[in-house]
């Protein structure tokens, strides 16, 4: 176990303690910057919130990585074990991509349906019954 | 065969399982138990993952989402101030805490220093208890305050630009702009933040179709604006309720963490009172199980870490 004398292990933890919270600071301090509570302007810039988003979520997988290497000492064990319990996880990389694309995919659909129900209904020239392949003839319950 | 039972005795006086660990050489150099735990703590990871990918597909599938500055912005002791994320954010330093102190706990027992991993663990027991504590206050403000349910979600999200009428059903100048969040008060109950539901004003509204607002059966008091910009530009409209799957999402994620706290706090308590009473002195392993349960705490501090990003922070 152990590779660090208990001196320098005891210095380890308390500089993960200021790592930790300093971190969280600063998230908290740029997710309310994107949300324009420090700058009442920001709210509305879209770039901004995308750019503080991607930050976040650098500053989150940081304190992870610490969380795992130094706290739940992943450093001091053999490489095995380590890339046995991480590699796995890459599954939910794909696991992401494909349920936000798929949620994001709902969301056209709901327009879509939305759309088609805002319209008068077509009862000129008896066109009724005519529907594009795309539309379903569903209604959103609230 | 001398040196093989002297590695036996030595690590597997409480695993007595497979024979590869039993052979006195251990896969991956851990200990059965360690790395049982690690792979409990992978599928547990898979679990969270689920939950908060499926709040992200949802989230991505509604065209407004509750902002969690806004529906966050609550804190003990604080009255109605404004206090956007201060109040999670506490709550994280105090798991953040906890873990550290964890981490003494572990190093002390490697040390065989019954009565340091004692004081540490106690310590993290605290911080777990004080988290808890936090979680049962914002479930209450939440549930009982803002009358949020796992099927009923009163925050809403304006998609247009508008202004409030007037009890009358006039313009009033009241206006607010796309994007806006809102929290629909049900009647008889004053919200922060919200200056047209005066304790005294609010007593008023009654059920039904209003110039100025519709109150529902439960109580909910829709209030009506008309839209200044857009397409619909003219139109009166009534707030509504915002994505039901918000309720559920918050409660069954957030409560599935404080469920992993609170059995963390259980294990804790129960390996403090095994630590003090001397059971792993004489397993004489550096108090590995101490080890165990670290690897559990810090997992849950882990799983805080990305619950906070996805609800709280994004």
């Amino acid at each position: 176990m152990g590779h660090l004398s208990y001196e320098q292990a005891k210095k380890v933890v308390y500089k993960g303690l200021v790592i930790l919270a300093a971190v969280t600071l600063i998230e908290v301090f740029f997710s309310l910057l994107g949300k324009g509570h420090i700058v009442e302007s920001f709210k509305f810039i879209t770039w901004l919130h995308y750019l503080v988003g991607l930050l976040i979520i650098g500053l989150s997988l940081y304190k992870a990585h610490f969380i795992i290497y130094e706290f739940m000492h992943m450093k001091y064990e053999v490489k095995g074990l380590a890339m046995s319990v991480l590699l796995p996880t890459a599954l939910l990389i794909w696991a992401i991509i494909a349920f936000f694309q798929e949620g994001n995919s709902w969301k056209h659909r709901r327009e879509q349906i939305k759309e088609k129900n805002e319209l008068p209904a077509d009862g000129q020239d008896g066109q009724q019954g005519m529907r594009s392949g795309d539309t379903y003839p569903l209604e959103l319950k609230s | 065969m001398a040196t093989t039972d002297t590695v036996m005795e030595h690590h597997d006086v409480q695993n007595q399982q497979g024979d590869a660990w039993s052979g006195g050489k251990e896969p991956f150099r851990a200990s059965y138990g360690k790395l049982m735990m690690w792979y409990f703590l992978l599928s547990d990871a898979f679990t969270f993952a689920g939950f908060l990918i499926s709040y992200g597909a949802l989230r991505f599938s509604s065209p407004t989402w509750p902002v969690p500055d806004f529906v966050f912005k609550t804190a003990p002791f604080m009255g109605h101030r404004e206090l956007p994320l201060i109040f999670v954010t506490i709550m994280s330093f105090l798991l953040i805490i906890s873990s550290v102190t964890m981490v003494r706990a572990v190093q002390e027992g490697h040390r065989e220093n019954k009565n340091g991993v004692v004081f540490w663990m106690l310590l993290t027991i605290l911080g777990g208890a004080g988290f808890l504590s936090c979680q049962a206050w914002e479930w209450t403000n939440l549930i009982g305050g803002e009358n949020m349910s796992v099927t009923l979600n009163p925050f809403g999200t304006h998609t247009e630009s508008g202004a409030y009428l007037t009890d009358d059903g006039k313009e009033s100048d009241e206006v607010f702009h796309a994007g806006y969040s809102f929290l629909m008060p049900k009647a008889g109950e004053a919200h922060h933040g919200d200056e047209h539901a005066e304790a005294g004003h609010a007593a008023e509204y009654s059920q039904g179709d209003h110039p100025g607002y519709f109150m529902d059966e439960k109580g909910f008091i829709h209030r009506k604006y008309i839209v200044t910009a857009g397409p619909d530009k003219g139109k009166v409209k009534m707030e509504d309720f915002g994505p039901r799957a918000f309720g559920a999402l918050f409660f069954f994620i957030t409560g599935f963490h404080g469920f992993h706290v609170f059995s963390g706090v259980v294990f804790l308590f129960i390996i403090m009172i095994n630590a003090a009473s001397g059971l792993y002195i004489r397993r004489k392993n550096g108090y590995e199980m101490v080890e165990k349960i670290g690897l559990y705490w810090h997992f849950v501090d882990l799983v805080w870490v990305f619950v906070f990003l996805v609800f709280y922070l994004l």
